[in-house]
């Protein structure tokens, strides 16, 4: 990626452990996407306990009420989120339910696109909506990292990014990234990347020390440094895998939501200073089937369960408009009917959080998007 | 037309992230840098440079093909097929609350399968004395993509492309077609091996009897048009795509019901295939059971857009991210006059002076690049347990990609500032497990036989030590292009 030239110093002014590398930003709120690619289960993730279809439906896979963590009369989160449900109760959460892109087919390829592009059906914008927001922040401010080693499509686009992720790799040593930088100097297109791979680095690594380890609560903290720099990127999205349970759901579901407890606790520890000011949003691409499939799992589907957390998020609530499990309510006879709109969402929260104008947020962020009014209350004033 | 069909490949296509085209200095090449680099996987360090490099080139595209000795190691298609069919009928039988374990349990085999099949990839590319042939089948097995995400194919998508692609290459381009997509890894993947026409024996009888019959998936059918063979955006509709994917019913894997090793790995089922005359742009096609969509699908391996598509991609690999107009037509109507005779596409390529420009315009991907490190370090053979975890490292896990569009082949998607950095350290690692003896100024001269620039050669020479100075090399503006 090229990089803005105002933004980064030179690299060896970075290897000199300058942490000096973005322009001051005048925007104080920050944003993390997390992003669950594999159709998350919102149905036992937000656990509508006291729907009286839900435990038929879904018979062994159905989270047991006296475990569940009470969220209201109705939902209830999975026993693994026990973080989450703490922010819950300090007022600074709110689930979604019944929530869905306006994707409708149930591939995970088209449904990521249309989730990270913003369109209305796959393939029908090429950028992502995350590097469009971006263009609507002050020009100083338009900086984003991607935690991962390339830049996923919600984050693609026409402003550069940078990306950073925790390596398991052995590092290379100082004098060979010297060596490297000198080497990249009169390549216009490797300087760039080099730099920004560099920067990048420099910022992460008073969060990673010298252990580099991949664990959640890590990830999550060195997210946090980088955002926690008032010179620092607004924007950070995280990618988190391995929803897509068809089978031996209970392990890998409690699994994986542990781990997104972690990111997010590894998050609030490092943004401590900055809590008040953040907002973290979780989504997926689709929910799954309301019943338990024969394979001790769940099926793609519709309907999906969303969060959002941060200090500066005015929590403690649900927000949804449930349509119930009942099988004459179900989308095809199958699936979780959608009643919110993850589009709207998303252009609520941008809004919100970056106290930008309504209409042009979701315009910009969501041309295509019809119907559905917006979310308002969802962010404290910052 | 749903945009899922007309737009899918955008992101192969062009701007997702607009940069400038010239960005990057262009390093000039010579014929045998590009015979070498190019066309091949990059020299090898005990190898030698070929005298006539045009000529090797269209040597390798005569010469017949033999198995790899990697390859010989490993199960073919109907072997692995036994234990897939095995599991599928264990699975079928068992009560419910076992089905997981016995779904595990082949996992777990099929796993190994997948880690030894890479192994015989990577060591095939090492050893390989073919290497433009070598970068062919990886060409057209990216093509014809299939994914390992889908947990079920893990253990097939070796012998997908070792007996699905490999031996096509060097043939006409609708047997390729037709190969890969009979594949049972291809089938899966795409949902074909249960697509049920609606009106076929099959759906009427569970209608019937259950009310709610298994019925029509589209995704094979639209991606053979949108991907495989017209392209996007190049007229046919959502009504074209229904009508092949109802003509394709009845594509599907060998019977589990009796155990054993099946005797094909490709079956028609007549009782799945929805009956009556199909329409596919523009053209009827009576229903023949199974010839049915073998009959569409050589007439949509013929059409003008494919041949088009087929050589855009083509050019994209070999020459620029945005390949010359003039190659692509020229490709194009090689395409057409010889009915899609792929070596004759190899030697137009090789005859076209765009191919030889001595710019190197093209960024290595990860593949490529561990690849041609490699063999420049001398390495026959790399272990599967290290080559898996690099590979997902650097950003491109093999028979992985996150789509059936396969991985992509712009600059854009490949030079991000991570992804260099773990060059760099990764570099670091190949080259400490290397040979003590290489001085990285003699190699630079038989893997880069261009030459160096200046910054490079001082780079190399200045560096504290043999290592170092081989690791600069191998992250070297000249090897990361192509």
């Amino acid at each position: 990626m090229r990089l803005d030239r105002r933004r980064f110093l030179g690299t060896a002014a970075m290897l000199a452990a300058s942490p000096v590398v973005f322009a001051h930003a005048a925007t104080k709120q920050r944003l993390v996407f997390i992003i669950q690619r594999g159709a998350a289960d919102g149905l036992n993730t937000v656990v509508p306990y006291a729907d009286p279809a839900y435990a038929r439906l879904r018979g062994g896979l159905a989270i047991e009420t006296d475990r569940a963590l009470k969220l209201d009369g109705t939902f209830a989160l999975h026993p693994s989120l026990a973080g989450l449900h703490r922010r819950y109760v300090d007022g600074e959460a709110i689930f979604f339910h019944a929530i869905a892109s306006p994707y409708r087919d149930r591939s995970h390829f088209d449904g990521q696109n249309v989730l990270e592009t913003g369109g209305r059906f796959p393939y029908q914008l090429k950028d992502g909506w995350l590097n469009r927001l971006l263009g609507l922040l002050p020009g100083t401010d338009r900086a984003a990292i991607a935690l991962s080693p390339s830049i996923p499509l919600a984050l693609r686009g026409a402003i550069d990014v940078a990306s950073y992720a925790p390596s398991s790799l052995p590092q290379a040593d100082q004098d060979l990234l010297i060596r490297v930088e000198r080497l990249y100097a009169t390549d216009p297109q490797l300087h760039a990347l080099w730099s920004s791979a560099m920067a990048a680095r420099s910022m992460a690594g008073e969060a990673e020390g010298t252990e580099r380890r991949q664990d959640a609560t890590r990830l999550g903290r060195v997210t946090a440094a980088f955002l926690v720099k008032p010179d620092g990127p607004r924007i950070a999205m995280i990618e988190t895998n391995g929803w897509d349970t068809h089978s031996a759901q209970n392990a890998r579901l409690a699994a994986r939501l542990s781990a997104l407890d972690n990111l997010v606790a590894g998050l609030h520890q490092g943004l401590a200073s900055v809590w008040n000011q953040t907002v973290i949003l979780v989504a997926t691409e689709f929910g799954r089937t309301a019943a338990a499939n024969g394979t001790g799992g769940t099926d793609h589907g519709t309907g999906a369960a969303a969060m959002l957390t941060g200090g500066a998020v005015r929590g403690g609530r649900m927000i949804v408009d449930w349509p119930g499990l009942a099988a004459s309510e179900l989308l095809d006879g199958r699936d979780l009917k959608p009643t919110l709109g993850l589009d709207r969402l998303i252009a609520s929260i941008c809004a919100e959080t970056f106290q930008l104008p309504d209409d042009r947020t979701s315009g910009v962020l969501f041309p295509a998007m019809t119907g559905g009014s917006r979310l308002p209350g969802l962010i404290r004033g910052i | 037309m749903p945009a899922s069909m007309a737009l899918r490949s955008i992101l192969v296509a062009k701007d997702v992230a607009p940069r400038s085209p010239d960005c990057g200095t262009l390093h000039t090449m010579n014929a045998s840098a590009i015979a070498l680099n190019r066309f091949g996987l990059g020299a090898r360090s005990d190898g030698s440079l070929p005298s006539d490099p045009r000529g090797d080139l269209l040597a390798q595209v005569a010469a017949a093909q033999s198995l790899a000795a990697p390859w010989q190691q490993t199960a073919r298609t109907p072997e692995l097929l036994e234990p897939w069919l095995a599991q599928q009928r264990a699975f079928r039988q068992a009560p419910e609350d076992q089905r997981g374990g016995i779904r595990e349990a082949y996992l777990r085999q099929a796993r190994v399968t997948y880690t030894m099949a890479v192994g015989a990839r990577m060591d095939s590319a090492l050893q390989s004395t073919s290497p433009f042939v070598e970068r062919l089948v990886h060409f057209w097995s990216n093509h014809f993509a299939v994914s390992v995400d889908k947990v079920l194919i893990v253990g097939l998508a070796g012998a997908f492309e070792n007996d699905a692609i490999r031996p096509q290459v060097l043939g006409r381009f609708e047997d390729l077609l037709l190969s890969a997509l009979r594949h049972p890894a291809m089938l899966l993947f795409l949902d074909q091996a249960q697509s049920v026409g609606p009106r076929s024996t099959v759906a009427v009888r569970q209608a019937a009897r259950s009310g709610r019959p298994r019925g029509l998936n589209e995704n094979l059918a639209r991606e053979i048009m949108e991907l495989h063979t017209l392209g996007v955006r190049s007229g046919y509709t959502q009504n074209d795509v229904t009508e092949l994917a109802k003509a394709l019913t009845g594509w599907t894997l060998p019977s589990d019901e009796s155990p054993g090793k099946p005797s094909a790995s490709f079956r028609f089922v007549p009782a799945l295939h929805e009956p009556g005359t199909r329409t596919v742009v523009g053209r009827n096609y009576s229903d023949q059971g199974e010839r049915q969509a073998e009959a569409i699908i050589r007439d949509l391996a013929a059409a003008p857009a494919t041949a088009r598509h087929i050589a855009f991609k083509l050019a994209r690999h070999f020459v620029a991210d945005d390949p010359p107009h003039e190659l692509v037509t020229r490709l194009a109507a090689k395409f057409q006059q010889t009915g899609g005779d792929l070596p004759s596409l190899y030697r137009e390529l090789i005859d076209s002076p765009e191919a030889w420009r001595a710019t190197g315009e093209k960024f290595k991907s990860p593949w490529d690049w561990m690849v041609s490190s490699l063999r420049a370090l001398g390495r026959q053979s790399l272990p599967p347990a290290q080559i898996i975890p690099l590979m997902a490292q650097l950003g491109q896990p093999v028979w992985r990609p996150g789509s059936p569009a396969g991985y992509d082949d712009l600059s854009a998607t490949w030079a991000a500032p991570d992804a260099l950095l773990r060059r760099v350290e990764i570099a670091q690692r190949l080259v400490a497990q290397a040979d003590r003896h290489f001085d990285a100024r003699v190699l630079a001269e038989r893997i880069l036989p261009q030459g160096l620039r200046d910054t490079t050669a001082r780079a190399i020479a200045s560096a504290e030590s043999g290592t170092t100075s081989l690791a600069l090399l191998l992250v070297s503006p000249e090897f990361l292009r192509r």
